[in-house]
């Protein structure tokens, strides 16, 4: 990076240090932050979806609808959320697969599962062993998204399903006395209510998913853990031009900072958006805010 | 090998007792049920005993994070915000590598040498992140619940003369306890759950001892079917869910004794969703 860097092993002191933070490695270690936060930006819209989805269908008048809605929920509780990675990752990929493989393959007569093999012909294979290095992660980054929103989409259903009951039934029956359908009804006077109640599980749920992102490791992806245990482990002498003892420890505590800090930042501003929402809801947070500014 | 014989072979191999070497081809339905559940132990050990050092450190904090004396109060809520603030996984790398760093030879305290071996064993070292864990995250339930004590009851307890640790033990803690009891209930879920992570965090598995989910593991990448390991895990995770929710409903339904019943029925089994 910098001019003095042709020769790590005559530095010392912070211009050693200079040089070793800033390494092609260590730029793969601080785009893997940018991957996290990519991964946030992207989970947390689609779980919500998936949770709007899932609430929507348990409290369907449907019953089949509703038991899927419920199932879902309960299902995704009941279970550490890690099985479902670990689950998920494989399942997903031979599914994909499998379901090429019915369309793309000519030849169906060998079974796909064959005692302890996942066999698909090479027209089926998800990407494409020909195809760049870039579009086997992406396809890696596609399905640990799939896998986080499909897991946290449970947890928003619960939370969004316990919103959408707590609106007062009031409100509801005053909006049908107006002659409102009951898909105006939802629209317009279910759905903008029901975010104030449902804030303070989201906001749980946002911090919990904040706290979930290490577990893109275990998906296989070149995430902060996984660099932080590369870069952190000892280097000898030998090949690599700045040698280090075991400093995993300090790789660690930093990402154990980074986190500390994105759960504060994340604190900080879900207080103001609760107390912006809370403004003319008739609850005793609205309550507490309109008598402040009588 | 009959399902018998699977059964007693690995039914203890978790903790080491029975066949030494893991099925490797053939695997049949038995051997899954049986090896997953003989993992479960490790997952009831961490959970079971974390738990019980966790409440009482937690009460601990709880009360220092209600004290008024910030050299009391702030220590406990740095500890508290350490531990809710971060993710486990990470605590689990960090305190692995952190106990890795201790002299392999032991400390010398006063002449006698302290063995440093043990802690990175995942039996103690695990644990110990565990309980730190859950004791940070019951100490913020149980502070809430202490903050949400009736103001009457207390006022109550002044009228008849009862003050100082007579109060906290026959007033407070109780109503406490009682309040944050089903939000107890989903953390003690939730540690359960938690506990899973241990064995893919650094802390390895001794000669294949591992928990319900490593097994899993293991012949999901044997089999490279995930279709039957994981709804197992699933399976006896949903069991032991629902176990402990009937131990807690019990001790809930003790704490609550004292309610009338259309009172007692109010308090649920439900995640806080409203302040």
């Amino acid at each position: 990076m910098f001019e003095y860097c042709v020769d790590p092993s005559q530095l010392s002191g912070l211009a050693w240090l200079s040089c070793y933070l800033t390494t092609g490695t260590h730029f793969n270690f601080y785009w893997s932050f940018v991957t996290v936060l990519m991964l946030l930006a992207v989970t947390a819209p689609v779980a919500l979806a998936f949770g709007f989805g899932g609430a929507m269908a348990a409290r369907s008048h449907l019953t089949p609808l509703s038991l899927i809605g419920k199932g879902y929920i309960a299902a995704v509780r009941g279970v550490p959320d890690i099985v479902y990675f670990l689950f998920f990752v494989i399942a997903l990929d031979q599914g994909v697969e499998w379901a090429k493989h019915l369309f793309v393959c000519d030849d169906l007569s060998q079974p796909v599962w064959n005692g302890s093999e996942f066999k698909v012909c090479a027209a089926a294979k998800v990407p494409l062993a020909t195809s760049s290095a870039i579009w086997h992660s992406a396809y890696a980054f596609a399905l640990a998204v799939f896998t986080f929103a499909l897991v946290f989409g449970a947890f928003a259903a619960n939370v969004l399903y316990g919103a959408m009951q707590a609106v007062p039934r009031a409100q509801l029956e005053t909006a049908e006395a107006y002659g409102m359908t009951q898909r105006q009804v939802f629209r317009r006077i279910l759905v903008p209510q029901m975010w104030v109640y449902a804030l303070p599980g989201l906001s749980n749920l946002w911090l919990i998913l904040i706290k979930a992102t290490p577990l893109l490791f275990l998906l296989g992806i070149q995430d902060i853990v996984y660099w932080a245990r590369e870069l952190g482990s000892a280097k000898t002498s030998g090949n690599n031009p700045y040698p280090h003892g075991d400093w995993r420890v300090f790789y660690f505590l930093g990402l154990l900072v980074f986190y500390l800090a994105f759960t504060r930042v994340s604190e900080i501003f879900l207080s103001r958006l609760t107390r912006r929402l809370s403004h003319g809801q008739a609850t005793l947070g609205g309550e507490q805010l309109r008598k402040a500014g009588a | 090998m009959t399902c018998i014989e699977t059964i007693q072979a690995y039914a203890l191999r978790s903790i080491g007792i029975g066949e030494r070497l893991l099925p490797r081809d053939d695997f049949t339905l038995c051997q899954h049920f049986t090896l997953i559940g003989s993992g479960l132990i490790w997952n009831v050990y961490f959970g079971v005993l974390a738990l019980l050092f966790g409440f009482f450190l937690a009460n601990a904090l709880a009360l220092a994070k209600a004290a008024h004396s910030p050299w009391l109060r702030k220590p406990a809520e740095w500890f508290i915000f350490l531990f809710r603030g971060s993710p486990l996984f990470i605590q689990f790398f960090l305190a692995y590598e952190m106990l890795v760093l201790l002299p392999k030879a032991g400390i010398e305290v006063l002449g006698i040498t302290v063995a440093t071996s043990w802690t990175t064993k995942a039996w103690a070292g695990a644990l110990f992140v565990l309980f730190l864990n859950t004791a940070a995250y019951s100490a913020e339930i149980f502070h809430g619940a202490l903050k949400s004590v009736p103001k009457g009851d207390v006022e109550a307890a002044d009228a008849y003369g009862i003050t100082g640790w007579t109060r906290f033990r026959r007033i407070l803690w109780p109503t406490m306890l009682r309040l944050g009891w089903p939000a107890y209930t989903n953390e003690a879920i939730f540690l359960f759950h938690a506990t899973t992570l241990v064995f893919f965090s650094g802390f390895p598995a001794f000669q294949q001892r591992g928990d319900a989910l490593y097994y899993a593991n293991y012949f999901a990448d044997k089999t490279f079917n995930p279709f039957i390991p994981y709804p197992i895990v699933g399976f006896y995770f949903i069991c032991l869910t629902l176990l402990l929710i009937w131990v807690f409903g019990r001790v809930n339904r003790h704490l609550n004794r004292h309610l009338p019943s259309n009172m007692r029925g109010r308090i649920r089994l439900r995640p806080q969703l409203i302040r």
